[in-house]
């Protein structure tokens, strides 16, 4: 349903994309999972058709984003990082207007408006200005104007950013919602557990790439999921605490000697801990304190773009 | 999923069903416009009374002191530079519009639709235009309030008022194109002060006889002065004449000019709005 080939852009010397590979399936819901600047919301643009690529091909709902735009942005909705409604004009006038520019007749703009407005819970505000609604309603309302033509694809840019939680979960609903209809989503967030609860498939963009895709399970276990983390009494047992940890799980330890901490992937979670603890008791290092935790989004990203340099480098 | 239907007109473009949805977007753009008057009324009034607020100024309190050329009376003068002035505040709202929508990802979001790309341009003017014949309206009904009549006949008369909304379509585009490349809303304030010293040195408020030499050369052919003299001409009020070739060709100049500014920022904004996308 989405299908990007090797997608460049880039604006004046900084390059936003360098060559992003992107497939999307039909009735799939994909999350772009990047940090500030990966290049998330070019991509988007991009495949929306409201940016060119300097290089590349996308397809979206079977056309050319570059050659039949049209076409394109006859089945695709967009909802923005940043919310896109006119604030003078009330929710129900934004949908209305928004239903019209597709085409709809008066009638119907004003049936599909009417009903979105129910669906999202904005009918009670449906006549004010969008200018007085809160950040979460505002964001319905342009979940809404991006669902006006009932659209098979739908592009989600950072749909949560700035929620407080219960709109989140709300906005997380209605993806689930949509996507049980079977709207095919691409949607993008810097939140591991916002990709983790929505999306069938990732695909983790640093630098303008995708560095690792896959199902959210497969990302985890190619991250080798959790980690010990092991607190020392004394610096001069670091290097030895790292090297016998290390051994017994099975993976190399990372030492952080302002916190006299050591860190070690893991794959059995339970079986690593019996395993490192009397080794490192055995080697005679006092431990103050003991951690087992999932991976934090500061260390997939920083492993993915790590070994993606690496990888360049080699 | 893939079998749903798109329900589109521009999904058959044949070329005749193009035009007619360039032509129905931009009446819906058109539309939001006046949506947006209706939602703002005080705003609206504020910037419909501005102008007459200026005819009382320099009608009343700085008029005792002004003489025109030829003689004559300062209001009768005075009315036909303002009606310009009117024109020329327009730019103002034109900008503040475009750049908003730019700001808010309002235009993005027209961009991604199936609509006409031309319509968002073509609303706009539609619009402003509409808006523009409402304040010239008020305008003409405040100087027959205050004395100012036309005095050379109904056609030449409405020959003066095509001239002067010929000006404010011009103006609209060199608005939209500013927007387009400055795209900050607050930059309105940048356009709200240089509208003044483009009003003074042109005939709206003075002769340009009575100015300094080299001022008066600048006045003379200034854009805004052969409107302004052109619609003393058309309304027979005082102070068209003067000798000098702008003065003499006035209307052919306040016809020339305002072409000649369609002619070079329509398609400068036209290609502005596609190079969006880079
Ligand atoms: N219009 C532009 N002009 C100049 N540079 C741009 C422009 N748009 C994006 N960039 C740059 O391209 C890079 C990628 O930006 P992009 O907005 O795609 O990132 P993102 O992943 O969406 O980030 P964020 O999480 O902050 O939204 C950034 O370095 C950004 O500064
Ligand atoms: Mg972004």
């Amino acid at each position: 349903m989405i299908e990007a080939d090797g997608l460049r852009r880039r604006f004046g010397a900084t390059v936003a994309l360098a060559g992003l590979d992107l497939r999307v399936p039909p009735g799939s819901v994909c999350g772009l999972l990047g940090a500030n600047g990966a290049g998330k919301t070019t991509a988007v643009r991009i495949l929306t058709t409201l940016l060119r690529a300097d290089a590349g091909r996308a397809r979206v709902a079977g056309f050319d984003v570059g050659r039949q735009p049209d076409r394109v942005r006859a089945r695709i909705g967009l909802v923005g990082q940043h919310a896109a409604v006119d604030e003078v004009l009330s929710g129900r006038q934004n949908l209305v207007l928004f239903g019209r520019l597709h085409h709809l007749d008066a009638a119907r703009a004003r049936r599909v408006a009417a009903g979105l407005l129910d669906r999202f819970g904005l009918a009670e505000a449906a006549d004010r200005p969008a200018g007085t609604y809160s950040g979460g309603m505002r964001r319905r309302l342009d979940l809404a104007a991006g669902l006006v033509h009932d659209p098979p694809v739908l592009f989600l840019d950072e749909p949560t950013t700035g929620l407080d939680p219960r709109a989140r979960a709300e906005v997380w609903d209605y993806v689930r919602e949509l996507s049980a209809a079977g709207t095919t989503v691409l949607l993008t967030t810097q939140y591991l557990e916002e990709a983790d609860q929505l999306a069938d498939r990732l695909a983790v963009v640093a630098a303008g790439r995708v560095v690792a895709a896959g199902t959210p399970d497969e990302l985890k276990a190619a991250l080798r999921g959790d980690r010990v983390d092991v607190a020392l009494a004394r610096a001069a047992d670091l290097d030895a605490a790292a090297r016998v940890a290390g051994a017994a799980a099975g993976a190399a330890a990372a030492v952080d000697a302002a916190t006299l901490r050591v860190s070690v992937p893991v794959q059995d979670r339970v079986g690593a801990l019996a395993a490192i603890l009397p080794a490192l008791a055995d080697a005679g290092i006092a431990a103050t304190d003991v951690v087992l935790r999932r991976p934090t989004l500061d260390e997939v990203f920083l492993r993915l773009t790590g070994a993606e340099r690496g990888e360049v480098a080699a | 999923m893939s079998e749903r239907t798109v329900q589109l007109g521009s999904a058959a473009p044949g070329d005749v069903s193009r035009w007619r949805w360039a032509m129905a977007d931009g009446v819906v753009l058109t539309g939001r416009a006046l949506a947006h008057w209706v939602r703002q009324p005080a705003q609206v009034l504020v910037g419909l009374l501005f102008p007459v607020l200026l005819v009382v100024m320099f009608g009343y309190l700085l008029g005792g002191a002004m003489t025109v050329p030829g003689g004559g009376d300062y209001r009768e003068f005075l009315l036909p530079g303002m009606f310009a002035m009117t024109m020329v505040f327009g730019v103002e709202a034109t900008y503040a519009a475009v750049a908003t929508d730019l700001a808010r990802g309002v235009t993005d979001r027209f961009r991604s639709l199936p609509m006409a790309s031309s319509a968002v341009l073509t609303g706009r003017a539609a619009a402003d235009l509409l808006h523009a014949a409402v304040a010239l309206a008020v305008m003409l009904a405040c100087g027959w309030a205050v004395g100012w009549h036309p005095r050379a006949g109904l056609p030449a008369a409405a020959g003066a008022v095509g001239l002067l909304l010929l000006l404010r379509f011009a103006l609209i585009w060199v608005g939209i194109h500013l927007a387009l490349v400055l795209r900050r809303p607050e930059s309105v304030v940048v356009l709200q002060i240089l509208v003044w010293p483009l009003g003074f040195t042109s005939s709206a408020f003075v002769a340009s006889e009575s100015m300094p030499g080299w001022l008066g050369a600048v006045a003379g052919w200034n854009p805004l002065s052969a409107t302004v003299t052109a619609c003393r001409e058309l309304f027979g009020n005082p102070g068209s004449g003067g000798g000098s070739f702008a003065a003499e060709h006035a209307v052919i100049l306040a016809v020339a000019w305002p072409l000649l500014l369609v002619a070079v920022f329509l398609p400068l904004s036209v290609r502005r709005y596609r190079h969006l996308a880079g």
